[in-house]
């Protein structure tokens, strides 16, 4: 692998950029692998890294049915943070910002992870009682954040209306210093460089379309629409159609797939230095380094697979960040998109074994992934090379929903995202 | 000289309305009809921006929407300033100030370009490799310099001072484009009778007709066919033409978004008159007629100022009577530009045309223009252009059959109109869902099948001559097939991507996203490193994602990657194409949802009453609700503190309004709410209450109230404040998809019925001379039940219910009388001191007897159990909603988190809502933490502060001393029972 620094980039410069490798590799798929990743987006790629990388399993390939990073990984608001309610969830989102703070290193490729803040605003006294719990609760697990009052909230996000006249009034806000926005394609392009340079074979345009199982049940392979490829194990990673895939296993998920839609305007020079949530009006916000404001809008109400969502839901997401900040009502809507997002009745994911010998499943991240990507990665590289959780996945494992062990980030907090 | 690139003649301009704009601080004369593009190339403006990345000297491309360069700040006032305006789509008005962006200090002199210098270590994705060390400079330093470099034009720091405002229509069908296709088609539809709208973004309907002076259309000149044609869709009542409109977003079922500028266009805002209009239209049909974009050539230095595409050279000619240069040079690889040079040259221009194309290939164009005087040369290619803040040439050279490029020569020149082809805008088609395919013979993308009632008409599909057009959006219009006499368009073409260049490729910079200053090389470097996928690209390189989304350079992104793959161009595919359209202003999506009607406030019908007391308020979802009243010179806490008394010692007034109200009515309405609540329902005698709980399927606690039976069939059930809509839904649902077999019937009464609560030892009191018809003694009328009859001569039902734990009555009126009978309960109350109380009064009161709040107790994990509710299941009911997840291991497990009571140790120390509780406090952390508290308050009744908390196996730790998290550290608080005040509940039977 081309080591990526100022240095090669000026004496590439000096070659007209003639030098330049392959980020990755485009390899047709061998027969057979130690192990199958079946999903190309961030999580499945770290997947893979780390399974090259701790584990040392190098003979195992990323399957993906379109292009890498091309579902979730490439269509949301990029927010990193990690201050949930549980222990669980604190934990495993702790465990990712931990590796985010080190990973365009790790990776050698500039992910851009900016620490700039992740401020939660509190508009009534039920979110001033659930942010506080979670204050507390975050302080208790060593994980950072804190509460701020209006005054300091406006400090902290100067363009912030905490005026209060307004519909509804900011009440104070909790603030997670360490969160943050990455550069999203390049966590899917990061990961699958070093993948691919660790011997990982990542094949684009190959979906997925039977798996294949021995006779004592225990998986044998899969079957793509480019030829059947052997190996006894499987991990699927495949976000809002991880249903589909598990299904050609017989086992049927307890998720529900709906639109999510974003938006960014125009870019406008530095005007935003933080990442906003309102989870009350439902409004969330930050600036990227292009300089877009870029905006996150709700999922629409019932389930779907079309990657485009009603006008309605983003309009209402407007009118809120035009309430907090009607400075904003000219600037123009550049565009507006959508994903499928898989939702889980407790909010949230499934990572770990299945009914399936040889079967392993990472999904049901809902409107909160992204930042999930390093940690849910590194966990899940050792489920599957392992064929048991890490401790910090260990948790969130599909048998829940028959025990009733949940862990439920939304119910807790009102705070799905 | 005033206007000195104006010509004398000709124009679409009215030249006796003159006007007067600003451009960077200078006067600019123009013409009503100007765009400011045009105004500005009018007053010799050539250099009217810098790019996004390298800061190069940028001027105007285009004429219309597609304009990726000219991009400028308006001011049109206080609150009315905004970035990134294209001045080819702004409209010249009176008195606007516009402004160049994205330089420091001057657009002549901008320090930015430097970038340009450093391009060579700044190629596609730089960012990507470098920046990485030290690791903390990243976000100290890299960042923000990055950042305050990009970001183009200045967000505004001032509320909008503008208006915006919301249509919805229906129509039979909507047409979208009025050049050719679109004006026929809209003809063709509303010929019987039926509803049609017809939008242009343009503030002229027309298209090419607008500039297309020698075309006939039936043998008249084609000017006129558009008069005409406008003149009958004018007069025909079932016809709504919509200028200015641009149709940005194909949504589900024919929903399609269009803005509409009202305001910006005239010279001084009227006040009354919105800025801009968004309409949702809802159409049975939909004519997609939007026309085509031309590409730009890809060459060397092809982002000169003064460099165009060859179409707008001849609409600034023809449509505002503008010379963009004296002497132009057209630089083609098909026959379209011809017709420009032909214009060009009618207008006194000093034209010369240069073909990449064989002779052979150029059909009758060469001749016809040689015929007229403008040299040609066919065979030629474009190796670069001179000139730095303004074009001074066109490098040119011939090149072979075999790409082999001969001598160069430059071709002085003021203005270079290019053309490499013509791209179909099928944005709207693609957001539709419809599927596109790739057509060799034009080299573009055009509309396949459709996914909706949609048709795609002329230039939109890729048919460009000028009567095929017309009897294609007559067909599509719905029309019987007939055909147009027109002039013929010149055809011809040959797809070009970079073109031959004796020049190293590597080196200079062709350019293919003009504002994202993307080159040629830069999408060769993206496929090298691995990036094929036409979206990684995208992603990798920044093509087609700035403001004009790529309208002038997609195409050219996606042939350079199919011709360095060596692949067909519908192999490498195209990106999707995601509304807007063009850009949207925020305000015109948000419309009137501003200030008060952003989240429209509800109150209830005695929140007058309130406010004239001196009520607090607080929200509570949508609602706003009296919070507390307190006196002059009282804080909140004096204020609860008197409400709370007055209700313990005599009696207090509360509005209860916001409760959700159900009415559930049918021969199985026992059997329904049986089987949607945890506890028993089918024995409870009409005239009784009985508090409910229900859960969700996974078996938490999703709400709870009273219900009174009024008669066999018929029961009022109440829901928390803001639970009402969700258990609405949740019985629906049940109802509908569940349970069809029931008959039941479900009707939201909330707003029907004003609910005053009347609580404390004196409530019988105050409320018994008012009311008739009911008996109130306590044997005849107990606790928890129900009555019909008038108070004030008004209908109630008098429900006998207490959620303070005193003697108390909820009175249930028509909404509209509440008002008058709270008078009068309020001046009959007088002599026992009534005093109304506010929520956080009744938040205290139900907490010192330990009664829940669904959403303050509860959060969706708490289970009836959890809450000290388990009895009330009925164990012996079949089945419930939730019934079997309470089966689940989990949910019978002794460590569950339950609801008990917290006494700090320090007893005048209100712990804090939300505070963690653990059992160490000097444990390391992570701490495991046991619970949380869940309400805390100070107490007057039990003269100390109280809490309450879930806590894990709560109800076993009775007694202990457990340490709950302050501010500033823990604080030790002991573990009781959840009930701090009349532990037997006896008061409520006064």
């Amino acid at each position: 692998m081309r080591h990526f620094s100022l240095r090669t980039l000026l004496t590439e410069a000096a070659n007209a950029h003639q030098g330049w490798a392959r980020q990755w590799r485009a390899p047709e798929p061998k027969p057979a692998y130690d192990a199958i990743i079946v999903g190309g987006g961030g999580h499945g790629l770290a997947t893979a890294y780390y399974m090259a990388q701790e584990h040392g399993m190098r003979n195992i390939a990323v399957l993906e049915k379109g292009w890498i990073g091309g579902g979730n990984t490439g269509r949301n608001t990029t927010i990193i943070r990690s201050n949930y309610l549980y222990d669980e969830s604190a934990a495993i989102y702790d465990h990712a910002v931990k590796l985010w703070e080190g990973l365009s290193q790790a990776l050698n490729y500039n992910v851009m992870y900016s620490a700039r803040g992740v401020l939660m605003l509190a508009h009534n006294q039920h979110d001033v009682q659930s942010f506080k719990r979670h204050v507390y609760a975050n302080r208790l697990n060593g994980v950072d954040n804190e509460w701020l009052t209006p005054e300091q909230a406006k400090a902290f996000c100067p363009p912030l209306n905490i005026s209060p006249d307004i519909r509804y009034p900011v009440l104070g806000g909790a603030l997670q210093r360490r969160g943050g926005v990455a550069r999203h394609d390049a966590v899917a392009w990061g990961y699958a460089r070093g993948a691919d340079a660790l011997g990982v074979d990542i094949i684009q345009n190959c979906e997925v379309t039977g798996i294949v199982r021995g006779s004592d049940g225990a998986v044998t392979g899969v079957e793509t629409t480019k030829g059947p490829i052997r190996t006894p194990r499987i991990g699927v990673v495949a976000a809002g159609h991880t249903s589909v895939i598990m299904a050609m296993a017989g086992v049927r998920m307890p998720l529900e797939s709906f639109p999510l839609q974003a938006l960014v305007s125009e870019p406008v020079k530095p005007v935003f230095p933080c990442v906003l949530m309102s989870n009350a009006v439902h409004a969330y916000i930050s600036q990227s380094d292009k300089g877009e404001l870029v905006i996150g809008a709700g999922t629409d109400q019932y389930v779907s697979y079309s990657q485009q969502g009603g006008l309605h839901i983003t309009t209402h997401t407007l009118d809120a960040i035009c309430e907090l900040f009607p400075q904003f009502s000219r600037l123009r809507l550049l565009r507006n998109w959508g994903g499928i997002v898989d939702v889980t009745p407790d909010r949230s994911p499934i990572i770990g074994r299945t009914p399936v010998p040889g079967l392993f499943v990472n999904c049901g991240w809902g409107t909160g992934g992204f930042k999930a990507t390093p940690g849910s990665g590194h966990v899940f590289a050792w489920t599957v090379a392992k064929g048991e959780p890490h401790p910090i996945n260990a948790p969130f494992t599909l048998d829940r929903f028959r025990t009733g062990r949940l862990i439920d980030e939304a119910a807790a907090a009102a705070v799905a995202h | 000289m005033a206007q000195p690139c104006r010509l004398p003649a000709g124009g679409r301009i009215d030249r006796a309305k003159p006007l007067r704009l600003r451009f960077n601080g200078r006067d600019i004369e123009a013409y009503a009809g100007d765009s400011v593009a045009a105004a500005l190339l009018a007053n010799g403006v050539r250099l009217v921006g810098r790019s996004f990345k390298y800061h190069r000297p940028r001027g105007i491309l285009s004429h219309g929407s597609d304009e990726p360069n000219a991009l400028l700040q308006v001011d049109r006032g206080p609150g009315r300033i905004d970035p990134n305006n294209r001045a080819t789509v702004v409209e010249a008005a009176d008195g606007i100030a516009v402004s160049s962006q994205n330089h420091w200090p001057s657009l002549e002199h901008d320090l930015g370009a430097v970038n340009d210098l450093l391009s060579p270590v700044l190629p596609a994705g730089f960012y990507y490799k470098t920046f990485m060390w030290p690791q903390s400079f990243w976000q100290r330093v890299y960042e923000p310099k990055i950042r305050a470099a990009a970001g183009l034009g200045v967000a505004p720091h001032e509320a909008d001072a503008d208006r915006y405002v919301h249509r919805h229509a229906h129509c039979a069908v909507l047409v979208v484009g009025g050049g050719p296709a679109g004006l026929a088609a809209a003809l063709a539809a509303s010929d019987d009778g039926a509803r049609v709208i017809l939008a242009d973004e343009q503030p002229e309907f027309g298209g090419t007709l607008l500039h297309d002076l020698h075309a006939t259309i039936d043998g008249a000149p084609a000017g006129d066919w558009r008069a005409q044609a406008l003149a009958t869709l004018a007069a025909r009542a079932n016809v709504t033409l919509l200028p200015r409109t641009t149709a940005f977003g194909y949504y589900n079922h024919n929903h399609i978004a269009l803005v509409e500028r009202v305001g910006d266009h005239r010279a001084r805002q009227d006040d009354r008159r919105p800025r801009e209009r968004l309409w949702q239209v809802r159409a049975r049909q939909v004519v997609l007629a939007t026309g085509a974009h031309e590409r730009p050539l890809v060459f060397a230095d092809n982002d000169r100022p003064g460099i165009m595409l060859a179409e707008s050279v001849r609409v600034f000619i023809n449509r505002y009577a503008v010379a963009p240069g004296r002497r132009i040079v057209f630089a083609t690889s098909g026959a379209s530009a011809y017709a420009a040079a032909a214009d060009a040259k009618a207008a006194g221009l000093d034209v010369t045309l240069v073909d990449i194309r064989a002779e052979a290939e150029c059909g009758p164009g060469p001749a016809m223009l040689r015929a007229r005087g403008i040299d040609v040369l066919p065979a030629h290619t474009i190796v670069g252009s001179t000139g730095r803040k303004a074009v001074t040439g066109l490098i040119v050279a011939p090149v072979d059959a075999n790409g082999i490029v001969g001598p160069r020569r430059t071709l002085a020149c003021d203005g270079v109109g290019m053309s490499g082809g013509w791209t179909p805008a099928v944005h709207l088609f693609s957001q539709s869902r419809g599927k596109l395919r790739y057509d060799d013979a034009i080299d573009a993308f055009v509309p396949g099948t459709p996914a909706q009632a949609e048709r795609s008409a002329g230039a939109a599909r890729g048919i460009y001559d000028l009567a095929a057009c017309l009897a294609d959006g007559w067909a599509a219009g719905g029309g019987a097939a007939r055909d147009f006499a027109a002039t013929p368009s010149p055809t011809g073409f040959r797809p070009v991507r970079a073109l031959p260049t004796d020049a190293d490729a590597k080196r200079v910079k062709a350019f293919v996203d003009f504002q994202n200053d993307v080159t040629a090389k830069d999408i060769a470097l993206a496929v090298r490193e691995g990036f094929e996928s036409v979206e990684h690209v995208k992603r990798y390189t920044t093509t087609g994602m700035a403001t004009d989304q790529g309208k002038t350079s997609n195409m050219a992104a996606l042939g350079l990657v199919a011709e360095i793959l060596d692949r067909p161009v519908p192999q490498v595919g195209t990106t999707t194409f995601r509304p807007p359209y063009t850009p949207v202003t925020f305000g015109t999506i948000v419309g009137s949802a501003r200030g008060a009607l952003f989240d429209p406030i509800r109150v209830a019908p005695l929140h007058d009453w309130a406010a004239a007391h001196g009520a607090r308020f607080e929200n509570v979802g949508l609602w706003r609700r009296a919070w507390h009243f307190p006196r002059p010179g009282e804080d909140m806490h004096a204020a609860v503190r008197r409400e709370c008394r007055a209700v313990r010692e005599s009696v207090g007034i509360f509005d209860a309004s916001t409760l959700g109200k159900i009415e559930v009515v049918g021969r199985d309405a026992a059997e329904f709410l049986h089987r949607i609540y945890i506890n028993a329902w089918l024995k409870l005698e009409p005239g009784r209450c009985r508090y409910g709980v229900m859960l969700k399927e996974d078996g938490f606690i999703f709400d709870d109230g009273v219900v009174a039976r009024m008669a066999p069939d018929r029961f009022h059930v109440t829901t928390t404040t803001g639970g009402a809509a969700r258990v609405l839904a949740h019985m629906e649902d049940y109802l509908q998809t569940e349970w069809p077999d029931l008959e039941v019937f479900l009707t939201s009464v909330s707003e029907q019925w004003a609910v005053i609560a009347l609580q404390g030892p004196r409530a019988r009191d105050v409320l018994a001379p008012l009311v008739e018809g009911i008996d109130l003694a306590a044997a005849s009328f107990p606790h928890m039940a129900v009555r019909t009859g008038t108070i004030c001569g008004v209908p109630t039902r008098l429900f006998r219910v207490s959620f303070t734990g005193e003697l108390g009555y909820e009175i249930n009126v028509p909404a509209d009388y509440a008002r008058a009978v709270w008078e009068a309960l309020w001046a009959r109350g007088q002599e026992f001191g009534i005093t109304p109380y506010g929520t956080e009064a009744m938040h205290v009161l139900r907490a010192e007897r330990g009664f829940i709040i669904v959403g303050q107790e509860t959060d969706g994990t708490v289970t009836p159990d959890d809450v000290g509710l388990g009895g009330m299941i009925a164990r012996a009911k079949a089945d419930f909603v939730g019934k079997r997840s309470l089966a689940r291991p989990d949910m019978l497990k002794p460590d569950r988190k339950q609801l008990v009571g917290l006494l700090a140790d320090a007893p005048d120390l209100v712990l804090e809502e939300g505070a963690q509780i653990v059992a160490d406090p000097h444990q390391p952390i992570p701490m495991t933490m046991l619970g949380h508290v869940t309400s805390s308050y100070w107490s007057d009744a039990c003269g100390r502060a109280i809490a309450l908390a879930l806590v894990s196996g709560g109800r076993a730790r009775m007694g202990q001393t457990l340490h709950v998290t302050t501010p500033t550290g823990f604080a030790p608080a002991r573990v009781a029972a959840p009930v701090f005040f009349d532990p037997k509940g006896e008061r409520v039977h006064g």
